[in-house]
């Protein structure tokens, strides 16, 4: 049996009778990673030496604590006191982090192994892990293949089996997408759930902290780990977080699965529909109601999206100027040193967004781009508040594709964009979303992924009906030929 | 959307994002703007009469803290991820004549 395969729960039973000792796991990712990553360059920074010291640590412990000797890598983007925090750009090369995010603490209380930092698309901008300053990361299911993005480091090494979890970021599809794309569970959680505090912030108004895990049991209890009010986060949102484990079982019976029209589409791809299909059938089987629903603006969510959150973040990387952090391009004066050390430390879809940004909140356009977009927010919300009179959970596909080929797509932005069409509506609304495996192209095998929609705050809806449809498909049991 | 996307100035739009462009940079994004911007033109067919814009999805306002002293990070460390400094502070260049 090797460790590394095992999931949280697995791995979690084994501790606590004594079968396993902390440094035994983490010493077996390590081992994993030193074995496999050369191939998928999931990991952007490893420390085998920490990792072990963090686990004798809590091998003196009573090791009862949820995540107590599980190695959790972190996406490039949060902050681990100590360790380096690039979001995977050269104007950030060097940077070591002076504080924990408030994940990382939660992460830390509860007795994880912090194991190292995974790759990126450059300040989470991208839906392929291509944008990434330091190189490509591979899918584990087919190493010519993109694993998705932006988190596709912490995806690959979750189903590459170089990770027992990890943690992403979601802005408008880096957890789901890449979990779709890769055969793991992603979960974007309800924009306000888990603090944002030590995030390095890329559009404020939608990233969310989201696990990615081998199984929806294990995602309920990461979940439950980092979520909780933060004053820290003055958008986090001040209730008691629920033991997300309590209700997996309760099964999908009365349950009312939400079909939207919008989101079965010409040019989706054929064995994609064929799997989603499928498993709205089998939800159907196992007792959920199946209903149709509509939310009519969905054709506007990718043009309302990538203002917003280009607006937001030409405001927030205005930060990185070459005086308190990371690289800097000495120029003539002050202005010509930020110009010099933008233009040197962005890579180019990092610029391209900072452009359309600045462009859409510039004079004589802010009321024509951005303040529209705003507008037209506002209406896919109320598609989703009306859709979710009808329905408890949504099902929908995750991406319309599998994953496609590395460079396939680098040269056309707006195709790249449209990766997200089914993801980011949901973080426009604010809304929760899940994905999980539910199937496999044939030729080549790569992984179909399921994508469950949430009210705000029905994390324990999605996770129970995530959790009876896995339970009742062999997917999560399938393995990349690593 | 009234404006022409033909007459995207990208020079101005680097300068406000404080963005030293190349030739070739400016070329490609002035094309690859003007396509974006095409795109979202889409926009413009919806009906916003009335409707009042959406900031973020929290019904969440003036959140604020109490007024206290608590301990900061060190300056040191933070000053040691500066690109330059001396003496506890960030190094410049010199911004008024």
């Amino acid at each position: 049996m090797s460790l590394h395969t095992l999931t949280i729960s697995e791995l979690r039973a084994k501790l606590r009778c004594g079968d396993v000792s902390a440094r035994q796991i983490t010493q077996a990712l390590l081992d994993r990673i030193q074995a496999v990553d050369s191939q998928l360059q999931a990991y952007l920074w490893l420390n085998p030496d920490d990792a072990l010291a963090q686990a004798d640590a809590i091998d003196r412990t009573s090791k009862t604590q949820p995540l107590a000797g599980i190695p959790i890598a972190i996406k490039d983007v949060l902050n681990v006191t100590g360790q380096p925090c690039t979001c995977a750009s050269k104007i950030l090369r060097g940077h070591t982090s002076v504080y924990d995010a408030t994940v990382i603490r939660h992460l830390r209380a509860a007795g994880a192994i912090l194991l190292g930092r995974t790759n990126m698309d450059e300040f989470a901008m991208g839906s392929s892990t291509e944008n990434s300053s330091w190189g490509v990361t591979r899918n584990p299911w087919d190493l010519e293949r993109i694993p998705g993005g932006s988190s596709g480091g912490s995806a690959a090494a979750v189903a590459g089996h170089a990770a027992i979890a990890a943690l992403g970021s979601d802005t408008g599809g880096s957890i789901r997408q890449p979990a779709a794309l890769t055969g793991c569970v992603g979960l974007k959680p309800t924009y306000g759930l888990v603090s944002r505090f030590g995030l390095v912030a890329f559009a404020s108004s939608l990233d969310q902290v989201g696990p990615f895990t081998k199984t929806v049991a294990d995602a309920a209890l990461l979940l439950g780990v980092i979520a909780g009010h933060d004053p820290l986060d003055s958008t986090s949102v001040p209730q008691a977080v629920p033991d997300y484990r309590e209700q997996l079982r309760a099964g999908v019976k009365g349950l009312r699965i939400g079909l939207p029209k919008e989101y079965f589409i010409a040019g989706m791809n054929r064995e994609v529909e064929a799997a989603v299909r499928a498993a709205i059938q089998q939800l159907a089987s196992l007792g959920a109601e199946v209903v149709e629903i509509s939310l009519p603006h969905t054709d506007y969510a990718v043009a309302v999206y990538y203002l917003i959150a280009t607006a937001e973040a030409s405001a927030n990387l205005a930060r990185f100027d070459g005086v308190r952090y990371g690289a800097r391009v000495r120029g003539a004066d002050v202005l010509d040193t930020y110009g010099k050390t933008r233009g040197a430390g962005f890579g180019p879809e990092v610029k391209r967004r900072i452009i359309l940004g600045t462009y859409a909140l510039s004079a004589g356009y802010y009321d024509a781009y951005y303040l529209r977009a705003q507008k037209v927010r506002t209406l896919i919300r109320r598609d989703f508040e009306q859709a979710f009179q009808k329905c408890d959970v949504i099902v929908a596909p995750t991406s319309p594709t599998p994953a496609f080929k590395i460079g396939e797509r680098v040269d056309d932005p707006l195709q790249m964009y449209l990766c997200d069409i089914f993801t980011i509506s949901v973080n426009l609304a604010g809304n929760c979303g899940l994905s999980l495996p539910c199937g496999f192209t044939t030729q080549p095998k790569l992984p179909i992924g399921l994508q469950l929609i949430g009210k705000a705050f029905a994390e324990p809806t999605l996770l129970r009906v995530a959790h009876a449809y896995e339970q009742a498909t062999p997917w999560h049991t399938e393995r990349p030929a690593l | 959307m009234a404006e022409d996307p033909n007459r995207i100035d990208i020079e101005h739009v680097a300068h406000l994002a404080r963005l030293e462009l190349t030739d070739a940079e400016k070329t490609k994004f002035a094309a690859q703007l003007k396509d974006m911007l095409a795109y979202v033109a889409k926009l413009g067919n919806v009906d916003v009469t009335g409707v009042e814009p959406t900031a973020h999805a929290v019904p969440l306002t003036n959140v604020l803290r109490p007024d206290e002293a608590r301990p900061s990070i060190d300056p040191a460390l933070i000053l040691n991820n500066a690109p330059e400094s001396a003496r506890g502070l960030f190094i410049m260049p010199k911004i008024v004549e």
